[in-house]
């Protein structure tokens, strides 16, 4: 390898060649450069620049032709923050998170635990486990909406004939629905219940699968020591295994949280966002495609991202909270 | 019951127990519960991940009348089954079908070109953070992760608009790009971590007979981390195939250039195609990711966690 010669460069020692590690870092830069242009110019460049268009009065059909650089008004922010949609848009997807994450984690850490020890077929009963999660969104959600259809899905079909449905339920469309429970009427959200289940469903893999990972690493010398003292199943679990499990928890609820937050595709695909389950991502996309306004729409991410940034602090101190009380 | 067993410990271990017959105590209910309760979860589950896919297969092979008919039934019988559904999902739409083999084609081109630049950027990429010691090797990864906390759909807008000024918006390769970007930074992450495992000893001793760090790269850490290489390779086939929001965004108004999903997702919308002949499409879209996924489970799982068993 030629070492090229910068004469200008007085920070060299040795005057006209780098020291092997200069020469190394050099190198590294280079190796590391397709990475970073393509990462600044595709994610960080168009993400800053959402942050400006959110400050502009940009309408879709301007978008071929307006300058970069216009006045910059907070018009977008007024309109988002003023209207009723953006706040009911942030409870909706705050519920849908959180009952999302909370289903899938808990759904994994039972199917991990189910299927620790080994038995025949672990391995096809694993990767089965795994099919909702790698399964394209797009083919899961049209089973769902058509296992869900009141016309001929089957879950309505045999909800009438085995379950003694009065009449088939319209999960996917229903804002409320009424529960009778001892003779109570309980509003429930069906739709938006409905893609929550349909979230623990498709994410409760991910969660299994680093939790099985985890599972695997694990010592049963403690467990087995324990049963030697007496220790019953469940004390085993809840005092032994759970809490070696809680770090890895603790990061799939954070990484379930971001992507939960910012999810588009499923509740797209599945409502439309009609029906009560509106996330907000599903709002911003109407902005941009119906209403046609990129400016409001830029804005309301802006907002959403900031939403998640402040939830991820508060998430992080609390956990280094814990962490220092332990 | 606690107490009673929490306050055992003192007892000691070789205490010899009387083995036979031993009384239903709650330690025994217990076990035998949760051995009970583990196959019932085992089979419930089993049956909640396969049993959507079973129906999707038995759809698509049934007639539509059939389906109306008597929407309950769980199997097809031989007089009904057909596939004529998947003729008529992957006949071209100028041959009156619904023109999927072209979203195949398209699919296919758009996932492999991903992997190809995906990989071409990533391995130099891992390779350096892994080794080189250069400046900001630390930040660089904190900076990727930051960045995939945004919303896809706030880089989307700019994209949207940028695309669009500069024309690659209706084109496949517009779409690669944005795949490629998305998915170098995790395929980085995946590959570090085994190159990272690499012997430095290994690598030094190769230099130290003659071989440039470059060399070091292409003769000994790539066919060493090449399990690796495959696994990142298939986990971003995945993603790329999978893929639906900046398809949408992107070719939504150009049918011939539509992926499978989009165009699943897009004539699922409307009430002309039969959902048997949708369902079809939809065996087409994930029997690649299925057969992939089972043929390479463990290699990919294994390339995806590595790291979290720590």
């Amino acid at each position: 390898m030629a070492v090229t010669v910068e004469p200008r460069r007085a920070a060299a020692p040795m005057g006209k060649r780098r020291t092997l590690r200069q020469r190394e870092a050099r190198l590294g830069v280079w190796l590391m450069s397709p990475t970073l242009v393509i990462v600044v110019v595709i994610v960080i460049i168009p993400l800053l620049w959402s942050v400006l268009i959110s400050f502009q009065r940009l309408r879709l059909i301007d978008v071929g032709t307006a300058p970069l650089f216009q006045p910059l008004t907070l018009a977008n922010y007024e309109r988002v923050l003023g209207s009723g949609a953006f706040w009911a848009s942030l409870v909706v997807t705050f519920v849908y998170t959180v009952g999302s994450v909370v289903l899938a984690i808990s759904l994994g850490v039972l199917v991990a635990i189910a299927l620790r020890r080994p038995f025949r077929g672990r391995t096809f009963v694993r990767a089965a486990m795994l099919l909702p999660y790698v399964a394209p969104v797009v083919a899961v959600t049209f089973i769902w909406r058509t296992m869900l259809n009141p016309q001929f899905g089957i879950v309505n079909v045999f909800g009438q004939r085995f379950l003694g449905w009065e009449r088939p339920i319209p999960f996917l469309s229903q804002a409320r629905g009424e529960v009778s429970l001892f003779g109570l009427e309980i509003p429930v959200p069906t739709a938006l219940l409905t893609v929550i289940v349909f979230e623990g469903w498709r994410y409760f893999p991910f969660a299994f699968l680093f939790l099985m990972a985890r599972l695997e690493a694990m010592s049963y010398e403690p467990e087995e020591a324990a049963l030697v003292d007496g220790a019953t199943p469940w004390q085993n679990f809840w005092h032994i295994v759970f809490p070696q499990l809680v770090p890895i928890i603790a990061l799939l609820a954070m990484l379930r949280t971001i992507w939960t937050f910012n999810e588009f595709d499923d509740i797209f695909l599945l409502t439309g966002g009609a029906a009560g389950t509106g996330v907000a991502s599903v709002k911003i996309y109407t902005f941009l495609t119906v209403q046609r306004n990129v400016g409001t729409a830029a804005a309301q991410s802006v907002l959403m991202a900031l939403v998640l940034v402040v939830l991820l602090a508060v998430y992080l101190l609390i956990l280094r909270r814990r962490g220092e009380k332990a | 019951m606690s107490t009673s067993t929490a306050s055992r410990p003192s007892t000691p271990v070789v205490a010899p127990e009387p083995r036979r017959k031993p009384p239903l105590t709650w330690d025994r209910a217990q076990r035998r519960g949760f051995g009970i309760l583990r196959w019932v979860v085992i089979v419930g589950f089993l049956l909640a991940t396969l049993v959507p896919f079973y129906y999707m297969a038995l759809l698509s092979v049934k007639p539509i009348d059939a389906l109306l008919q008597d929407p309950g039934s769980l199997w097809v019988s031989p007089s009904e089954f057909t596939l004529q559904t998947y003729v008529n999902v992957l006949t071209s739409t100028a041959n009156g079908g619904q023109g999927f083999g072209t979203f195949l084609a398209n699919s296919g081109m758009v996932a492999l070109a991903s992997v190809a630049l995906a990989l071409l950027i990533g391995i130099p990429g891992a390779y350096a953070i892994a080794r080189l010691p250069f400046f900001g090797r630390r930040q660089v990864s904190g900076i990727f992760l930051a960045a995939y906390l945004f919303p896809a759909i706030l880089m989307a807008i700019p994209l949207f608009v940028g695309f669009t000024r500069i024309g690659l918006r209706g084109s496949l390769v517009g779409l690669v790009i944005v795949y490629t970007a998305q998915t170098v930074p995790v395929a980085i992450y995946m590959l570090r971590n085994y190159f990272e495992t690499v012997p430095e000893s290994v690598e030094e001793a190769a230099m130290v007979d003659g071989l440039t760090r470059l060399g070091v790269l292409r003769k000994i850490s790539l066919p060493l981390a090449m399990p690796s290489i495959m696994s990142t390779g298939l986990f971003v086939f995945m993603i790329a195939w999978n893929e639906f929001l900046f398809a949408l965004l992107f070719l939504v108004d150009r049918r011939e250039r539509w992926t499978v999903s989009l165009g699943l997702s897009q004539l699922s919308g409307s009430v002309e195609v039969p959902t048997t002949v949708l369902m079809a499409g939809s065996v087409v879209l994930t029997l690649p990711i299925i057969i992939i996924f089972f043929a390479t489970e463990r290699l990919l799982t294994g390339g995806l966690t590595a790291g979290a068993e720590k």
